[in-house]
Formats: C-alpha cells, structure tokens, sequence
C-alpha cells in the first residue's frame, strides 16, 4: 500500500508540526496533571512507604499519620515479646516549631525514629550519615527547604521548640506535601523537640520475621495489645493518602485539576486529529468513488492516528522529562512513575483512536459524489 | 451486450418539501470501444447520469446495466466493488492525492485491486509511459501541469483496467492545448484499449473527438439533436459521428 497514511501527516511540514504541537501538548498537559497528583498521593504517605515496615500499630481510630496519638510505652514490651515479631521500634511524627538562624520560626513535622535500625527514617540521604543521627540534638532535613528553614550547610545550630538541635545530614527529594518540611531525628530527640513523654509512643513500627503469617502476627499483636489498630504499611498508607485526598480540600483540587488536564488533553488530541483527517477529506472521498471499500480508508485514518499518538507520546515524554527535573528543584512535585508513563501511552493511544473514530463517521457519511463537485 | 446501459433512469432531488428531477426517464447505451460525449447547459443533469452510470448515486427509478448486471437495484455496501471492478473515473479536479507521487498515485488505484510491490510499480510505470510520463513517476502533483495531472489521472483510471471510464469535464480546468492532448488520450483509451469511455463537457470545441454526442436538457435527452461532428483523423470510422440521442432512432 503507498504509504498514504504517513504523507498525509509528513507531506506538509508545517502541517505536521501543528499536529504534532496538538498531540505533545495534550500529552505534556496529561503526565504534569497527573504527576502531580501522583506526586500529592506519594508525598502524602511518603513516611509509611519508604518505612520498611511490615506492620504499623497505632492508637485505635487514627485516621493518618498526622493524627496519631499517645499510647503506653507498655504496648512497645508487649509487641516485641508478639509471637512471629523480629523487631518493633517507637515512632514518633508531630509537629514543632523551627526557630531559623535568622530568629524567624517556621513549622515543621518532626520524624522520631530508632537510628539502628533506620525503619521510619530518612532515605534519599546525600550528605551525612543516619548514625549520625545517635548524637544528641542531631537532626537531618531535606535540601529542598535549606532556605526556608535557614539552613546552609552541616553542622549548624537551630531551636526546635526551645531546644538546641544541630543540622547533620540532608536528604534529596523528600518533600512534604504540606508547607511544613519533616526533620528526621532520634525517637529520644523527638521526645524533646515535641515535648511527648518518655513513657509514651505515637506508633509501633513492626518487622514481622521472615516466614511468618503477617496476618496471623496482626491478630496476635492486636490480642496482646488491646486498644489499638494494627494495619499493614499498604492500609495505613492508603488511609493517609484517602485523608487527604477526600476529606481535604487541597487533595480534591488536585483531583479536579488532573481531571481538567485529562478533559482538554482528550479534546486538543480529538480535535487535533480531526482536523488532520478533515484536511484530506476530498482525498478519501475520491477513494470512495475509486471503489476503495471502508475498511481500507479506516486503515489510512486509524494509521495516521497511531503514528500522531505514537510520535506525539515520543516527543512529549522528552519534553516532561525536563518539566518534572525542573519541578524537582522548584516546589511542585511532579512524580512520573513507569506505570504513568504506561498509562498515559494507552490513553493517548485511545485519544487518538476514539478521535479518529470520530472522524470516520464523517468519512463514512461522505457522498462519493462530491467528487464531481469543484 | 452494452458496457452500460441506462433504462428508462429518473432522480428525483428532494430538498425539504421541493423535488428537484434532475433525470427524466433517460435511456442511454454504451458500447466498448466507443466514445460517448455528453453535453448540456449547467443543471440539465450531465454529472447526475454520469454519477448515476458510475453506481455513485443511484437512480430514483429505471434501470442501470453494467456489462449485463443490473446494478441500479444493489445494496449500498455493494456498489464500491462495482466501482472498483469495473468503472474508472477522470475528474474536473484531477483529484490526485497531493502527497504521494504520480507513479504512486496509480500504485494506489492498483492497491485497491490487489496488486501490490513489484508488479505495482512495473504496472505503474507502464500506465505512465502510455500517457507520455514515464519520466515523472516521482514528481508529485504539485509539480506538475494541469495537463500532466490529468493524464496521470487517467493514467489512474486505466490501472484496474475497467470497462468504464468516466470523465467529468476532464478538460474543464485546462488550457485548449492541453485539453486537446487529454481528449486525444480519452479517444484512444476508447479506440486503442476498447473501453466504453463517457464524457461530460460543456465544451463543444470537444465535439470533434466523440463518436457519439448525447445532448441533456432539464434531465431529458434532447430528441432530433443532431449537428454534423468535424472529422477528425483517427477518429472511429466505423458509423461516422452520431449525434442522435441514445433511442432516439429506435
């Protein structure tokens, strides 16, 4: 077959730049719409899913990790003592207030975990070491908020709610999704900093042994305990994220503002598509005269549609490619993961194909005998 | 038998509560190896039988045989591969697809058969050269006259060999050099490849190069519309020019 399909779409160069342009930006809109909301989702429960943790005990009802509240330290003994449990550790996450350098103050959440064993901690860290963190005062931020918490480099001092504290590490790329960054420390340290008492704990992170019936261990850590809930990792973070996807208002506008981008993405590819099939409407009416039976026009449209979705899908990835770098130093997180990156190909792929539909219904309409008209 | 022949064929245009007849019980034969013309002032019904000859559009009433099959009464889905295997068309227009080259333009038309790769080309080619463009095989329509589009549209027209060509005003959009050169063409793929070959025009300067003319006004053929035809070299000898409509001498 002469490659009908393809010159319709390359004959004419500038033509197919403005195709193209409609496609790349459709897609470009799509993955930074919808990065973002993967980005909130992930930021949200960032803490629980790099926590390593198989279990999270907390108090019964907590409805996300913001929220969690007091319990016993007894509940920590009892744990580590569960059936099918290799380790437990305490965890703390609450806010504090951040004095600057500067004497401005700026809220932070602070971290508490056990250093030696780094469930709950820091990852991503690209300066100074987790151990570190054993020393008294010592806490690590992420690099993104060097500026806003005053901070430039290791060794600093800053106040954490009254208390002196020493900056010893920073970390890359973890980003709370509220204005208020997390400052990772010693669950001793963290008692300090949010003023909690030492025979209390917020959470219980467990670490089931190898082999164990995770579900057997809930329901023996949740016998033994008594007054709390033990979800996995997966359920507590689900939780937090549905929080603050649902029930606040910030996680809907995000929803909302990915579905736009979705909706114009849908229509600019649409319409886009549809012009470029418009273009050679005389053309396929003269195959119609010529005896070509519809399958073979359907061929040359639906052709032209998957390389416009394919080519545009190529280029738009290069071009979101430095749009979520460059949203990695600035403030928005923009999180691209390769399931995205998949689904976002399919989608455009349908696009392409729904609106090349759409343009077959016109083509098929056609009269042949408008190819007598001038 | 006649390639086609048209019995008794009205279409009726309805447009609201108005009936626009642009066909009134025409009756016309056309035989292979003969060149019909068929002329008429604007909106006497010369592109609606020819639309209705090519199973384009079909007749209100009547009948249409094409080489002995009715095909006035088919289904839609049906009338493209009657037009594929047996009808070629010549447009006003050209109608070339503007991004593939003249060689691949036919290649297309030969697709649309079957006929794909090698023997597509070399088939193309041959077309090409029969119309004096074997050299242009890579040049696309925008870099060629209207004269040089017009025979690659016949070109076109001839690659599923039909026994059917149809023209609509195919030198309408043309210098008279140039349309003198495509009526030539029209007439040899009449005489030389012995298709039934139907044209329409409003030129009489064409008049010459048609062995029959067949004269429409408001969708009736014009009975006693005879006129003498110049001579032309190599025109058909055999029956001379006839200008009687089709039945009129029944």
């Amino acid at each position: 077959m002469p490659p009908l399909a393809r010159r319709n779409l390359f004959h004419d160069k500038v033509r197919a730049a403005v195709t193209l342009t409609g496609v790349v930006f459709a897609v470009v809109l799509m993955v930074v719409q919808l990065g973002l909301f993967v980005g909130f989702t992930v930021t949200t429960s960032g803490i629980i899913d790099h926590s390593g943790a198989d279990l999270w005990v907390v108090s019964h009802n907590t409805p996300y990790i913001e929220q969690g509240t007091p319990m016993p330290e007894q509940k920590y003994y009892n744990a580590l003592v569960t059936p099918g449990v290799e380790r437990a550790d305490k965890y703390i996450v609450r806010w504090g207030e951040w004095l600057t350098p500067r004497g401005s103050q700026e809220s932070v959440q602070i971290v508490g975990f056990n250093p030696n064993t780094g469930f709950g901690g820091p990852w991503n860290v690209v300066a100074g070491r987790v151990e570190d963190l054993k020393t008294p005062d010592a806490v690590m931020i992420d690099e993104l908020y060097k500026e806003k918490l005053g901070v430039t480099r290791i060794g600093e001092v800053v106040e954490i709610t009254g208390r002196r504290a020493k900056v010893v590490g920073f970390t890359r790329g973890i980003r709370a999704f509220t204005t208020t960054p997390y400052v990772f420390t010693s669950f001793k340290n963290a008692l300090d900093f949010t003023r909690e008492r030492e025979d209390q704990t917020i959470f219980l992170l467990v670490k089931a042994k190898p082999g164990a019936d995770l579900e057997q261990v809930r329901r023996d850590l949740k016998a033994r305990l008594g007054d709390v809930d033990v979800l996995t990792a997966a359920e507590f973070s689900s939780m937090t994220r549905h929080y603050w996807m649902f029930t606040t208002g910030a996680g809907m506008g995000i929803l909302i503002s990915a579905l736009l981008g979705l909706v114009v993405g849908v229509v600019v590819v649409a319409q886009t598509i549809y012009a470029t099939t418009m273009d050679h409407i005389r053309e396929f009416g003269t195959l119609k005269a010529m005896g070509a039976p519809n399958r073979y026009i359907y061929r040359v449209i639906f052709t032209q549609a998957g390389i416009s979705a394919v080519l545009g899908y190529l280029i738009a990835m290069g071009v979101s490619i430095f749009v979520v770098r460059g949203s990695q130093q600035g403030g928005a997180s923009i999180v691209v993961p390769y399931s995205l990156d998949a689904a976002i190909f399919v989608l455009t792929l349908a696009m392409c194909m729904t609106a090349a539909l759409v343009s077959i219904n016109k083509v098929t309409s056609l009269d042949p005998a408008m190819v007598f008209k001038q | 038998m006649h390639v086609v022949s048209v019995r008794g064929v009205t279409k009726i245009f309805e447009e609201g509560s108005n009936h626009i007849v642009a066909l009134n019980g025409v009756d016309l034969d056309v035989d292979a190896g003969e060149m019909v013309l068929l002329m008429g002032p604007s909106g006497s019904g010369k592109t609606t039988l020819l639309s209705v000859m090519g199973c384009i559009l079909r007749a209100t009433s009547g009948s249409v045989e094409l080489q002995g099959r009715e095909v006035g009464n088919l289904p839609e889905r049906e009338l493209p591969k009657v037009r594929l295997d047996n009808i070629g068309f010549v447009f006003q227009g050209f109608n070339l697809f503007p991004t593939l080259s003249a060689g691949e333009n036919i290649e297309l038309a030969l697709d649309l058969k079957g006929i794909r790769g090698a023997a597509a080309e070399a088939r193309a080619s041959d077309l090409l050269a029969k119309v004096g463009l074997e050299e242009r095989y890579a040049s696309f329509p925008a870099n060629l006259s209207g004269g040089q589009k017009q025979r690659v549209a016949i070109a076109r027209a001839l690659a599923g060999e039909p026994a059917l060509i149809l023209a609509d005003e195919p030198t309408a959009a043309l210098d008279w050099r140039s349309g003198e050169n495509v009526m030539e063409m029209m007439r040899a793929v009449a005489h030389t490849y012995g298709r039934a070959v139907v044209v329409v025009s409003h030129d009489s300067r064409v008049l010459p190069f048609a062995d029959r003319v067949v004269q429409l006004e408001d969708g009736r053929l014009v009975e006693n519309a005879a006129q003498e035809a110049p001579q032309r070299t190599g025109k058909k000898s055999a029956g001379g020019w006839n200008l009687q409509p089709s039945g009129a001498g029944d």
